[in-house]
This record gives C-alpha cells, sequence and structure tokens, in this order.
C-alpha cells in the first residue's frame, strides 16, 4: 500500500506579464488502487497539477508539498520521480526523432528497473501488451511519437503505463483526441494496470465520458487552481448535466 | 531544437556575408581543371573564408602526388572497375573544379578509378568502395562512379586511416537510374581531407547523396548537383560530429538549370569540445530555365558543450518566379528540454537522455543509408562518441 499525499500545493509559471501563480493550494490524497478524477473547466489549472507532480521544470512549487510515501518529491528530479514509481500520461507526447519506440521503450524500463529485462521475456511482453491495446507489432520499429496520430500516442502513452508499472500514474487529458473505440481501448489498458499492480489514478479530463469506462472513486473539481468541490462518483453525474456554470460564476 | 545563433527561415533572399569578403554570384564561380586560373586560397576568398589556410597543409600546392593506399572493393560481379585516363568519354563529364585545391588533384590524378553500375543492377546491388591510407603525403585520387540507364544500386565510399587527400569524385546517374551514394569521412584525427562531388543526374532519375563525416583534423565537402534531363530528384543528406579542434565543412550547391527538377538537402550536426568548429554553406540556385523547380535545404546543429562553433549559412539566389517551392531553414542550438523532460519522466537520467537525444538527432540521417552493417558500425561511433562527452 502506497499513498500520494499533496498538500496546500502553489504553483507559479513565469509569463511575458511576470510571474502568474496558477495552483493556489491544492490539497489531495491518493491511495493504492484508488481512482481520482480530477475535473474542471479549461484554464483551471489541471494540468498545471500534472506537470507539477512529474516535476516539468517550467512550474515552480512555492508553496506546499508532494509526498510519496513520505518521501519529499519536490526535492527529487523528473526522471528520480519516475524512479520512485509516478508516471505521467501526457497530453501532448514529445516526438523523439531518430530514436524508435523499440529502443525507447527497453532504455526506460532499465532506467526504471534498474537493470536490462531479458530479452525474450521482454520482447514477449511488450508483444502482448500491444495487442491488448490493438497496435501493430509494426509500431515498434517507429521513432517515438513521430508521425503518430492522436490515438497512436495516447497508445503509447498507455503502453508505457503498463510496461513500466509505477504505483501512481498521472493521466493527463489521456481522452482527449480519442473515438469510442479508441477510448474504450485506452481504457481497458488503464483498468489492465490497475488491477495487475493496484495502481493509484490522478485521472485528469474535461468531460465525464471517460469516466463510463474508468470507474472513480472520487471526483475533485477544480477550479481557479483549488479544488471547489469534492464527492464520490455522483458528482461526475451533476457535472454531466450542468457543467462547470455553477462553479465559473460562483 | 532551441534556436539561439545563426537563425534563418525563409525563403526568396539572399543572406548578407561579413566584412572583408566580397559577394560572389554562386553562378559567376570559375570552373576549370586548371589550377592557374584560380586565385591563391586566402580567407579572403567566399569559399575559403571559414577555413584557416594552414589547415590545407601542403594542399594548398600545385602538384600532388599520386593516391598511393588501397582501394579495396565490395561488389557483385556484374559491377566492373577499371582506371581510366582523361581521354576516357566519363573522366570529366560530371563536371570540372570550382576550387583550388579541387583543380590541383584534378590536375595530379593521371587516372580516375571508375566504377560502373550496369543498367540491369537492382535494389540489391551493394558496393563498397574502401579507400584506406597510411601515408600523409599530400595526395590527389579521382573516382567516378556511373550508374547506368535504369539501374538501382547504392555505392559507399569508405575513408580511413591516415592522409592528406585531395578527391574529386563524379558521381554520374543514367536516365531513370536510383543511386543512393554515400561518403563517409572516418579518418583518424591527423588527417586532412578536401573532396568535390559532383554529382550529373539524368533524366528521371534519383539520387540520395549521403555524407557522414566524423573522423580527420580537417574535412571538406563539396558536393554539387546539376540536372541533365527534366525530372531529376536530388536528395542530399549530411551528419557530422565534430570533437575539440577538429574542423569539418560541408558545402552542397545545387544548381537548378533544368526545368521541373527536385532537390532536397538535409544536413545535422553535433559539435563538442573546445574549438570543435563545423561549417554548413549550402547553395541553391534556380536559373531562369529552371520552371517548376521545387526546393528545400535545411541545416541543424547541436551544441553539446561550451567553446564549440557551428557556422550555416543557407543561400538562395532565385532567376525565376515560376518555381514549385523553394525554402530554407538553419539553427543552431542547445538541447530540446521538452525532449529531454519526456525521456527523463520515463526514468531515463538527464546524461542518458541526452546521449539518447543526440543519438535519434543524428541517426535520422544514418537510418537513411539502407546498408545494414554500415548502419551499424556508424550507430556505434556515434554512441562510443557520445559516451565519451555528453554527461
Amino acid at each position: 500500500m502506497s499513498i500520494l499525499q499533496i498538500k496546500n500545493l502553489h504553483v507559479s509559471v513565469d509569463t511575458e506579464q511576470g510571474k502568474k501563480e496558477i495552483l493556489r493550494g491544492v490539497d489531495l490524497t491518493i491511495r493504492s488502487g484508488e481512482t481520482h478524477a480530477i475535473m474542471g473547466p479549461n484554464g483551471s489549472g489541471k494540468s498545471t497539477l500534472a506537470y507539477s507532480i512529474a516535476g516539468h521544470p517550467k512550474y515552480e512549487v512555492t508553496e506546499g508539498e508532494i509526498l510519496l510515501d513520505g518521501e519529499n518529491v519536490l526535492e527529487m528530479s523528473v526522471d528520480e520521480r519516475a524512479r520512485a514509481g509516478v508516471f505521467l500520461a501526457m497530453q501532448y507526447p514529445v516526438e523523439i526523432p531518430g530514436v524508435s519506440v523499440s529502443n525507447f521503450l527497453r532504455t526506460a524500463k532499465t532506467a526504471i528497473a534498474g537493470e536490462a529485462p531479458a530479452l525474450r521475456t521482454w520482447i514477449k511482453e511488450v508483444r502482448e501488451t500491444m495487442d491488448g491495446l490493438r497496435m501493430d507489432p509494426a509500431f515498434t520499429e517507429r521513432n517515438v511519437n513521430e508521425g503518430f496520430s492522436g490515438g497512436e500516442k495516447k497508445r503509447h502513452e498507455i503502453l508505457q503505463l503498463e510496461l513500466l508499472k509505477p504505483k501512481f500514474a498521472v493521466l493527463d487529458e489521456t481522452d482527449s483526441g480519442l473515438d469510442v473505440d479508441a477510448l474504450k481501448t485506452v481504457s481497458e489498458g488503464v483498468n489492465r494496470a490497475k488491477a495487475a499492480n493496484d495502481l493509484g489514478v490522478l485521472l485528469i479530463t474535461h468531460y465525464t465520458r471517460i469516466l463510463k469506462y474508468i470507474k472513480p472513486d472520487f471526483v475533485h473539481v477544480f477550479v481557479a487552481g483549488q479544488v471547489a468541490e469534492e464527492g464520490g462518483p455522483e458528482l461526475a453525474e451533476r457535472l454531466e448535466a450542468e457543467g462547470y456554470d455553477r462553479y465559473v460564476r460562483a | 531544437m532551441t534556436e539561439l545563433s545563426q537563425t534563418a527561415q525563409h525563403g526568396l533572399s539572399a543572406h548578407s556575408h561579413g566584412a572583408g569578403v566580397p559577394l560572389q554570384i554562386r553562378s559567376e564561380r570559375v570552373r576549370s581543371a586548371s589550377v592557374a586560373d584560380f586565385e591563391i586560397i586566402t580567407q579572403r576568398e567566399e569559399q575559403w573564408r571559414y577555413l584557416p589556410v594552414d589547415r590545407l597543409g601542403d594542399l594548398v600546392d600545385d602538384v600532388l602526388a599520386e593516391f598511393s593506399g588501397d582501394i579495396a572493393l565490395k561488389a557483385p560481379d556484374s559491377v566492373t572497375t577499371a582506371w581510366v585516363g582523361r581521354e576516357h568519354p566519363s573522366f570529366g563529364a560530371a563536371g570540372l573544379p570550382e576550387d583550388r585545391v579541387s583543380a590541383a588533384g584534378w590536375a595530379s590524378a593521371e587516372a580516375a578509378y571508375l566504377v560502373t553500375i550496369p543498367s540491369n543492377a537492382e535494389q540489391d546491388c551493394q558496393v563498397q568502395l574502401s579507400v584506406v591510407s597510411e601515408d600523409d603525403t599530400a595526395s590527389a585520387l579521382h573516382v567516378i562512379v556511373e550508374a547506368k540507364t535504369h539501374s538501382k544500386s547504392v555505392v559507399v565510399l569508405d575513408h580511413r586511416g591516415k592522409a592528406v587527400l585531395s578527391e574529386n569524385v563524379e558521381i554520374i546517374v543514367g536516365d531513370e537510374a536510383n543511386l543512393t551514394l554515400v561518403s563517409i569521412q572516418d579518418w583518424d584525427e591527423t588527417s586532412v581531407h578536401v573532396a568535390s562531388h559532383f554529382c550529373k543526374l539524368g533524366r528521371n532519375s534519383k539520387l540520395k547523396h549521403i555524407v557522414i563525416s566524423l573522423g580527420g583534423k580537417t574535412v571538406r565537402i563539396t558536393p554539387s548537383v546539376d540536372y541533365n534531363g527534366t525530372g531529376g530528384d536530388a536528395e542530399l543528406l549530411g551528419m557530422y560530429f565534430a570533437d575539440a579542434g577538429q574542423h569539418l565543412e560541408h558545402r552542397p550547391y545545387i544548381d537548378h538549370s533544368v526545368a521541373n527538377c527536385k532537390s532536397r538537402v538535409t544536413y545535422k550536426g553535433a559539435l563538442q569540445g573546445e574549438k570543435a568548429h563545423t561549417v554548413w554553406v549550402g547553395d541553391v540556385l534556380i536559373r531562369k530555365e529552371a520552371e517548376g523547380t521545387d526546393t528545400y535545404e535545411l541545416n541543424r546543429n547541436l551544441l553539446l558543450t561550451e567553446g564549440a562553433r557551428a557556422d550555416s549559412v543557407p543561400n538562395l539566389e532565385i532567376e525565376t518566379g515560376k518555381i514549385e517551392g523553394a525554402g530554407h531553414a538553419s539553427a543552431s542550438g542547445r538541447f530540446d528540454d521538452e525532449q529531454l523532460f519526456y525521456l527523463q519522466a520515463r526514468g531515463i537520467s538527464e546524461s542518458e537522455a541526452r546521449r539518447l537525444v543526440v543519438y535519434g538527432f543524428l541517426n535520422e540521417i544514418i537510418q537513411q543509408i539502407g546498408v545494414a552493417e554500415i548502419e551499424a558500425r556508424l550507430t556505434e561511433s556515434i554512441e562510443a562518441e557520445l559516451a565519451r562527452s555528453v554527461n
């Protein structure tokens, strides 16, 4: 059982108009096996939360803390966080020209596990996981994210999630740009990872439709860099019906 | 890539030149087999402005020795080779020297090594020509690669060992032929290599010309492309990796004098260490009669350490408005932070992420060669370079 705690997190970014505070005191606690949906309108700071947990240098934490099983995550470098068990599925995965998917996956697995995986079992595991995500085996020969369609990028992110087996996964708008079939496939991958590794999930989304496939235990409504309301799955249903207007106007 | 210096991203205009060097229109440059027709080499000449003359050693001499190293051939039986004299119709068929070192080499090499790819050569026609030298006497070598009509082949010119060499390479691509020509400069650290490649493209032919420069104290390659019929398609690719004290210079030139031809130029380089210097000057001339031309040239440099310098100058001269497209881009900079973040977010350490990004950046060119054993060797060379330095 692991626990990821976010306490009174304040985060700023540099803009042309000077420093701007995006997160204004966020508190969240996620335990292994739990799924938390973070919902909110555009610009509410959802992605900032995701990148701050992963340690993107653009986001400056000015106050508060993030603890993973009591360890101070904010003192860790980006790769140390990943090796400690935090995974970010990105909304806009980056192209790495000239580096094949197979090379990338093997390098990442080696870094996370601390040793190179046994080649034969690794190749089999990659192939089976790709099967589950309905990905063509030839995909591994392509360069990372280069020329991938929106759906391919998201499948590739979830492929990594399943193979790298983190303790906690932050899914940043993984549902955006997916048609219904792709959404189902990707959601099945997340559910497999949950079942296999007792994964804790922070599911960031604007829309409720992915919640049909990945059932949240908790829903947090994010507005203007803070949690405006919290509840169970029923809260998502209310948002589906009413939208965010109520919070934005308040 | 983060763009820090020497940035240009536009079409249809010439670039200004620095003080002290006269502007020269490319089409007015001297072409001659006679050394006497060229000015003495100084950095006041546009062609030599980035290259200190003393780096050329005895290659500044008018008369050079004949190349005395080994030329080893690995090729299917159908490929023929011969030493041919000036009277041979292929000698000088692809072009004439445009600089003094090339002219000295041209005049000094009495015979040329001619490799002929027959018309029926198919996809798996792979030719490897190893040029190996252990002698640093200033010498001259003339090579002619002739890909006959309708042939399809890959020819690798692999330079290794110790040399001070002026090399002229004529590349004749017949009508409808498809040739990939790879020139690898993998010399030891004292070598000086100045090479001119003259490419002549037949009607509807395709040339993929790949330059890989890794080893040598001073390496300067000037590939030029001429079209001999419509529908010619030239793709010029280059990859270089300069370490401390190395000077690696590449000057591709595309002369569009025939209608409806295409060219793409992509050169990528990495630099590390004190006084690592790379120069890329990409000239494209679209003459009045070359309507329907489609051209784009690009140079990217990755500066891995302080103290390295990349000069990058794209030049486009256009004499007709009736073209398909013409553009160029050039950027020299440091690492892309987003790429590093993505890799680190997967647990990969910063130093390894840097190695992977540079490896990938250069590997994009290597992936184009299509000869597995050569690709594997070059990949290893790059990994060895990176293991040495990127931390």
